[in-house]
């Protein structure tokens, strides 16, 4: 079961949205109703389920109304008609009760100009939802404390908001949402108010402790880097309507329409970026001779990784093993590596655009070799690394 | 003759039905606040002069921080004590501080409603806009049948006069206060109560200040314009002084109403500015 499910969610922006909800459900576009009915449409028709554990990056220029949708999931904003579930419970149907209880034990909310309290301390601040929930003052600060140290603002308790630079007040932001230990964390541009290197700080950050914590979370975006890097798959929207959702790589090679295709084309660095500055040097081959597979399997497992390229002798690329076969050899007590090397293996040169990578490398079971005119292995590429790449183009800049 | 839209006289019934069916409550509440007040006048009166003009001094100097204001409040009221004021001063500020004590306790919490609920904001603001607008004489006319001539009438009047600023910088501080920070309190579900203590309130404070720093000075001027029915104290040092004559009476009443009102203003002003 999905975590938050959204099923044909509408949001139209005005008194009497009735007539407007006719016209956009008869195919008006958003500007057409706007002239008619004067109603602003903020999300139309919005369908799609977010996995438990799964980072979804809910991307689109400013006024594509995913900061509405966003609201709508905690109804900060209340949607003219359509579904929210979470966990199964139906948000849009609740009393304010229900209400306010889902917001303080599921939903954290991080903000794009972070909304701390000026008036409060730091620990203040990040205890602020216990506090809301009435959690004892003793257990409020522990909790407070732990999420503090958690975003590495340990020592700052005391502080005001306002002495503490941009990303260390996002820190406290995101500490607070933390401190309710909620399963799901909504974030709002949270990252969009930040300078480049801050920002880049950040992500890094949430996704190392997305690696711990395995939460929910809805980022809101206007940028496509931020969302390759973040998202496990990326909501695209434009004027109210979904465009397209999918993995990071699929909105890259296979845009949906010319919007997406425009977003991604952004992404010039696809074209100019090449294999070798993608690729990374690796020491972890097996030499056809000199290794057996019972070295190859070492080098695996300290290299983590489950396949293995092999050079010739003169350090030319033979092929690739896998681990599975290389364990199978073992028991056999078989010693030379060419009997169970795989020598069809895709290469590409150095020179190769990003662009084109993609193709190749999608669907590919094990990492892409990058080789010279004659043969000799420079470097592999695996598909982490050609996302992780175009997302890191703005530290760059 | 054109017909003449009865304007005054439906006033005027409206205001007699009032005074016929509540003229008891208010003589009575005249009656309390005028006997209050006089023993709060004699408290302050009993105290010798110089004992008060030094305490006032160290009061002023400690609540602004500046040393200034306080030599500013020693040789101020040493002169108002020279020209022979005292008693009317003392009067003055009793009335002016308890005028405001009763603005401030009606238009901050009026104020905090109207920001609450729009209805209430879209009602009050008009009425708002006219309170403000009105001649301030206006006010002394109904003060008059309600209370009879006197302090309370005084107070009404004042209270009427000076209450807008504190209802409208009281709602426009709530007001004020960023969306996402309300955003921020509503998806931590934050209730109402929590939202305006936690939040609201405190980041409305120097707003709110300002508000009362407002009530306080239009306060005072009415209650120099409220000697015309009563009220005694500066203003009607000021008002004899304009029937008979006495122009240099009439400035020195003058002067010592600017003293206090500049002493008022600057204390109010730092305590609103204190973080």
């Amino acid at each position: 079961m999905s975590k938050i499910s959204i099923r044909n969610l509408y949001k139209i922006f005005g008194p009497t949205p009735d007539q407007a909800m006719k016209l956009l459900q008869e195919g008006a576009s958003k500007d057409d109703i706007m002239a008619k009915t004067k109603h602003g449409v903020g999300v139309d028709n919005a369908t799609f389920d977010v996995h438990e554990g799964e980072i979804v990056v809910v991307m689109g220029l400013s006024g594509s109304g995913k900061s509405t949708l966003i609201r709508c999931l905690n109804r900060l904003i209340e949607p003219t008609s359509g579904s929210v579930s979470i966990d199964g419970e139906n948000v849009t149907v609740m009393n304010p009760d229900q209400l306010r209880d889902v917001r303080q034990s599921k939903l954290g909310m991080v903000f794009q100009n972070f909304a701390l309290f000026p008036h409060w301390t730091v620990l203040k601040n990040a205890s602020y939802g216990l506090g809301i929930k009435g959690t004892d003052p003793a257990e409020q600060e522990k909790r407070a404390m732990e999420a503090l140290e958690l975003v590495g603002l340990k020592g700052w308790e005391n502080s005001l908001p306002g002495q503490l630079s941009g990303g260390m007040q996002q820190r406290v932001g995101l500490a607070r949402a933390l401190a309710l230990d909620p399963d799901i964390l909504l974030m709002d541009e949270a990252f969009s108010a930040l300078d480049p290197l801050i920002r880049r700080d950040m992500q890094d950050e949430l996704l190392n402790l997305q690696e711990k914590m395995h939460k929910t979370i809805v980022f809101i975006s206007h940028d496509l880097d931020e969302a390759l890097k973040l998202g496990d798959r990326i909501v695209l929207m434009k004027d109210g309507k979904i465009v397209q959702i999918g993995t990071p790589e699929e909105i890259l090679t296979e845009p949906a329409d010319d919007y997406v295709e425009r977003f991604v084309e952004e992404v010039d660095v696809s074209k100019v970026l090449t294999a070798d500055s993608i690729m990374k040097k690796t020491e972890a081959v097996a030499h056809l001779g000199a290794d057996g597979p019972r070295a190859a399997l070492r080098k695996m497992r300290t290299n983590n990784i489950s396949s293995l390229f092999v050079l010739n002798k003169g350090r030319t690329l033979a092929g690739i093993i896998t681990a599975d076969d290389a364990a199978e050899m073992v028991k056999r007590g078989e010693k030379d590596l060419s009997q169970i090397i795989c020598t069809d293996i895709k290469t590409v040169l150095p020179d190769t655009p990003a662009q084109d990578l993609f193709g190749i490398i999608h669907n590919l079971g094990y990492p892409l070799a990058v080789v010279d005119e004659t043969n000799h292995l420079k470097g592999v590429i695996v598909r982490g690394t050609l996302i992780a790449a175009l997302a890191d183009r703005g530290g760059n800049e | 003759m054109v017909y003449r839209i009865p304007i005054g006289g439906a006033i005027e019934t409206a205001i007699d039905f009032l005074v016929e069916h509540l003229s008891f409550i208010t003589q009575a509440m005249s009656d309390i606040v005028e006997t209050g007040l006089d023993y709060i006048v004699d408290g302050m009166l009993l105290v010798p002069e110089p004992l008060f003009i030094l305490a006032v001094a160290l009061l002023t100097w400690k609540l602004s921080g500046k040393r200034g204001i306080g030599v500013f409040a020693l040789l101020g009221l040493s002169l108002i004590w020279n020209m022979g004021l005292w008693e009317a001063t003392i009067s003055t500020i009793a009335l002016v501080l308890l005028a405001t004590l009763f603005a401030i306790m009606l238009g901050v919490p009026i104020g905090i409603l109207a920001a609450i609920n729009k209805t209430l904001y879209r009602i009050v603001m008009p009425v708002l806009d006219v309170m403000q607008t009105m001649p301030a004489f206006v006010y002394l006319i109904p003060a008059i049948p309600f209370f009879g001539l006197g302090k309370m009438a005084a107070i009404f009047s004042t209270v009427v006069f000076s209450m807008p600023p504190a209802i409208r910088l009281t709602c426009l501080g709530i007001r004020q206060v960023p969306t996402e920070l309300v955003e921020c309190a509503e998806a931590f579900g934050s209730g109402r109560w929590q939202r305006l203590v936690q939040l609201e309130l405190p980041l409305a404070r120097s707003t709110i200040m300002a508000g009362v720093n407002q009530t306080v000075m239009l306060a005072l001027s009415m209650v120099v314009i409220a000697a015309m029915i009563g009220a005694k104290g500066l203003g009607g040092e000021v008002w004899k002084a304009i029937q008979r004559l006495q122009m240099g009476r009439g400035f020195e009443a003058g002067i010592g109403i600017v003293i206090v009102a500049i002493l008022l203003d600057r204390v109010l002003q730092r305590v609103g500015k204190k973080d």
